[in-house]
């Protein structure tokens, strides 16, 4: 019995953060139609450039959004040459240029010479965000507007790409970041400790943040009028590439958040997130890529399923984790809808 | 209708491919890169004829290749059988093994399956990882070579040959399935069901089809691959791999058997040379392959999102010409029962809810035969919802629906065709890459029997004469014999509603459904059309249409029934309907 509640302990904590990726993609699919495999990268940068900052260095992810920015800049141009002009310019300096740059002086500036955590994971935040926003400008608006599939084809040389830059900043070794909170307390025969409770605090209030965003305030539901017609979305005044980039905004927040919350209880290398990513996809499968809710209760169905089977049948963890997603599969297609058309 | 003159770039291509080793002084090195680009080949051709041809995407073509691999892996060294014996195993393995997962996976719509493939073929490379029979991460060493009588195709060299003849040989296959009976069945599975359920295309078993010969293609690499290695171990067959496949199709050009072909080349290349030159530029950092090959490939799809194949041929100066189908040729006509009873179509309180909104509210009519029946009224009236109904797209909420006096019930799109009832779509739904004389084609599937494996010998000739003999007749009918060759997407929308009308005339209906038939005609076309239907009824069929164009309808049909919001308001003849308080109250409004 105790060890049953250890392991659903365990399930609940990895089920939170795969309820809070398979929330980031559901957001990013529902908005782009994009099926965002580099998830598992933002979880990565963002874990891996919160514990390089803890360990005083300047993390390479920060001159990658610099990078990145230039090219977004230089994409802004292009598309906006016949129309150039001083707001715009203006704008795409300050986003694609000031912005990175302003976070790559902050990190250098500040590498080394302070340790409050807090710091430390805002500078994270921005540099994954920025990533994300700037990911979303280069590799997905100018061909927003083709199949799923071409999309998720680019979603994958997205993931090839980002990690293989992985390797290049963060090495092979893996890499542990220092705890939120030192806290521990006792609810017999449970052991609580700050980090865990952390993981659950941030993934409710991040769920309910983006359950009042999308339901009550009008950015929210422009997306998901994006997400149901661009070019009705367009003619009534949505700027659908803007849409595009706050979800990409969004999603690598939260995967870096993930990341972050993960990155002091287990060793993370430059490569795992592609795992944990996939482990938040059966759980968005199962809710459909639609639901929120759903999506967050078949994350914790994940983690505990997880948890469980490494303990009773550690060799076929992954094996069962995945061949989860055919009984659902199988359930989706008897309740598929008879008519599906035109898709491309 | 591949001519023999089409097969010629083909034999030429072969006879290039089997001159390559001998040429003096080539470097073994290419010889294995040449072998590499040839197992590739064969999985992206079978993802171009799933992915690109059938819209079923899968990343996880790389798991099949590993059952083809571990059959012959475990079968040779643990049971010592020939690896000759263990081809038609792994074959029905891999095979066997699609059916399992397809039988789930094909019913799912867009985003789910490429997703559902991830997840599955992530299971499986971790099943492969962890079995002990399967010798676990360490996997299978000691496979023994391919070998015919005392020769052993140990080097790259000598398998070279077993490798391109398969590759030969499926790409023939594979361009003889497409260009068939079944292959018009599988080239319309992208456009969405319901046009070719329409037809009497049992979609997902056509999905089911593709899948698996998809995956026995992978089944075919991974064997090859297994003797060519003389090992097999789990990392060939992981979920980068199976990404690296999709790849290589799209790169190549999706829709194209040999954009597999030249994808694979392009690809495995393009890796051999980011692996050995960028260590020497960067000085050894990292994977900078992975980096490189990534970005590229977000590149490609925004400047060439078809891939590389139609790009090329598009700039290939000459067209060979298409041989005209022989309209001699005779299909015969379709079993009919005995027009008995003179009602063909009998609606009898038919009903269509959808939530709290009643689309169609207890409409009776009927169609007598040899009669046109217009079904008009102001648009959100339900006229197309009834059509629905009447051909099984949509099940009925109420109400009988009899044909020749039989109640139809719920009867499946592919059984109301077999009726005897065609139609055509308000939203036309032709395969707008496929030329006019195949789109019509499709309408005489039911008509012929030659099956996949027929097409794919080319055992079906006979059967395909007559079925585009058929279609061709049935082009010149409706007057668009100029534009037989022509892609059915290039046509005007005017005249790809006539294609439609000669797609369901390839059935040999009794009973002709028209949707919208006159929309974006000229006043030219119309009167033809109207001529048209006119002879189609005094030949013995009926014709129930739907049209808003009020000229047309009046001067055609011989019954005109009239709906308004879903309920029926008036039926009689042209004269008595426009002479309808009623009608003429829904059309104008109460004062008129």
């Amino acid at each position: 019995m105790t060890i049953m509640l250890f392991l659903l302990q365990d399930g609940i904590t990895n089920g939170a953060i795969y309820a809070l990726l398979g929330l980031a993609l559901v957001l990013v699919f529902a908005v782009t139609r994009v099926i965002l495999i580099p998830q598992g990268e933002f979880v990565t940068y963002g874990a891996l450039t919160y514990a390089t900052l803890s360990s005083g260095q300047v993390p390479g992810t920060a001159r990658l959004a610099v990078a990145m920015g230039i090219v977004a800049f230089g994409l802004d141009l292009f598309a906006g040459r016949r129309s150039l002009h001083a707001a715009l310019l203006g704008r795409a300096f300050a986003i694609n240029i000031l912005l990175p740059a302003a976070i790559l002086a902050l990190t250098t500036s500040l590498a080394g010479r302070q340790h409050l955590i807090a710091v430390n994971i805002a500078l994270s935040l921005s540099i994954v965000g920025t990533i994300g926003l700037f990911l979303y400008r280069i590799a997905f608006q100018p061909i927003a507007h083709t199949s799923v599939l071409v999309l998720l084809i680019a979603s994958v040389g997205c993931h090839l790409a980002l990690q293989g830059f992985g390797l290049v900043f963060f090495g092979a070794e893996g890499q542990r970041g220092p705890a939120l909170s030192d806290a521990v307390f006792t609810v017999d025969p449970l052991r609580f400790t700050g980090q865990s409770i952390a993981i659950y605090a941030v993934t409710v209030a991040l769920i309910a943040g983006l359950w009042l965003f999308f339901g009550f305030t009008l950015t929210g539901k422009a997306l998901r009028a994006t997400a149901v017609n661009r070019l009705g979305a367009r003619l009534v005044g949505i700027r659908t590439a803007l849409s595009g980039q706050i979800a990409f905004l969004l999603a690598s927040v939260i995967g870096a958040v993930s990341g972050i919350l993960i990155v002091p209880i287990t060793t993370l290398y430059y490569d795992t997130g592609f795992l944990i990513g996939l482990k938040g996809f059966v759980a968005a499968i199962i809710g459909g890529l639609v639901s929120y809710p759903l999506t967050a209760i078949a994350a914790l169905l994940v983690g505990s399923v997880e948890a469980f089977s490494s303990f009773y049948a550690s060799n076929f963890k992954e094996v069962i984790v995945f061949t989860l997603i055919i009984p659902v599969l199988l359930l989706r297609s008897l309740a598929a809808p008879a008519v599906e058309e035109e898709k491309d | 209708m591949i001519a023999m003159a089409q097969r010629l770039p083909i034999i030429g291509f072969a006879l290039v491919m089997a001159a390559i080793p001998f040429i003096p002084g080539m470097p073994p090195f290419w010889i294995v890169l040449l072998d590499n680009i040839g197992l590739s080949a064969l999985v992206a051709m079978g993802l171009v004829l799933l992915t690109g041809v059938g819209g079923l995407t899968s990343f996880g073509q790389a798991a099949f290749c590993g059952f083809g691999a571990y059959t012959t892996a475990v079968l040779t060294t643990t049971y010592g059988l020939s690896p000759w014996l263990t081809l038609p195993l792994s074959l029905l393995v891999s095979g066997i093994a699609a059916v399992a997962l397809g039988l789930v996976t094909v019913r799912l719509s867009g985003h789910y399956l490429p997703l559902g493939t991830i997840a599955w073929g992530l299971g499986l490379f971790y099943l492969f990882s962890k079995l002990e029979f399967l010798g676990r991460n360490d996997g299978i060493s000691g496979i023994p070579p391919l070998a015919i009588g005392g020769l052993r195709m140990i080097d790259p060299g000598s398998i070279y040959f077993a490798i391109w003849i398969a590759v030969v040989l499926c790409a023939l296959l594979t361009m003889n399935l497409l260009d068939s009976r079944t292959g018009r069945a599988i080239r319309a599975l992208r456009r969405g069901h319901v046009a070719a359920e329409a037809f009497g295309i049992q979609t997902p078993r056509a999905k089911l089809l593709v899948f698996i010969y998809a995956a026995v293609l992978a089944g075919l690499s991974g064997w090859l691959y297994a003797h060519f290695q003389r090992a097999a171990n789990p990392t060939p067959f992981g979920a980068q791999a199976g990404i690296e496949y999709l790849f290589i199709a799209v790169v190549g050009g999706a829709g194209y058997v040999w954009g597999g072909v030249l994808g694979a080349a392009i690809v495995v290349i393009l890796k051999e040379i980011l692996q050995s030159y960028l260590p020497l530029v960067f000085h050894g950092e990292g994977q900078l392959e992975t980096i490189v090959f990534g970005i590229l490939l977000v590149a490609l799809l925004q400047l060439a999102p078809t891939g590389v194949w139609p790009w090329l041929t598009a700039h290939i100066p000459f067209r060979l010409n298409r041989k005209r189908p022989d309209t001699s040729l005779a299909l015969p006509p379709r079993a009919r029962a005995a027009l008995t009873p003179d009602v063909l179509l009998q609606v009898d309180h038919a009903r269509k809810q959808f939530g709290g909104v009643i689309a169609v509210n207890d409409v009776s009519f009927d169609v007598q035969a040899r009669e046109i029946v217009a079904l008009i009224g102001p648009n959100g009236a339900g006229k197309s919802t009834t059509f629905n109904l009447i051909t099984g797209v949509l099940t009925s909420s109420g109400g009988t629906i009899s044909v020749l006096g039989r109640k139809i019930g719920n009867a499946t799109p592919q059984q109301v065709v077999k009726l005897g009832i065609s139609r055509t779509f308000q939203h036309v739904k032709l395969v707008p890459d496929m030329t006019v004389l195949e789109n019509v084609a499709i309408g005489a599937h039911l008509r012929g029997q030659a099956g996949a494996l027929a097409s794919m010998f080319r055992l079906d000739r006979a059967d395909e004469a007559k079925l585009l003999a058929e279609a061709a007749r049935q082009i010149e009918r409706v007057g668009l014999t100029a534009h037989i060759d022509a892609l059915a997407g290039s046509l005007a929308l005017g005249q790809q509603r006539i294609v439609e009308i000669a797609r369901a005339l390839c059935v040999d209906p009794m009973l002709l459904l028209l949707d919208e038939p006159a929309a974006g005609l000229r006043h030219l076309e119309k009167q033809q059309l109207a001529n048209l239907l006119r002879q189609l009824r005094d030949g013995g069929m009926s014709v129930l249409l739907v049209e808003h164009d009020m000229g047309f309808v009046m001067d055609l049909a011989d019954r005109i029934v009239v709906l308004d919001f879903g309920t029926k308001i008036a039926e009689g003849t042209p004269e008595a309907i426009k002479a309808n308080p009623d009608v003429i109250r829904a059309y104008l409004g109460a004062v008129a």
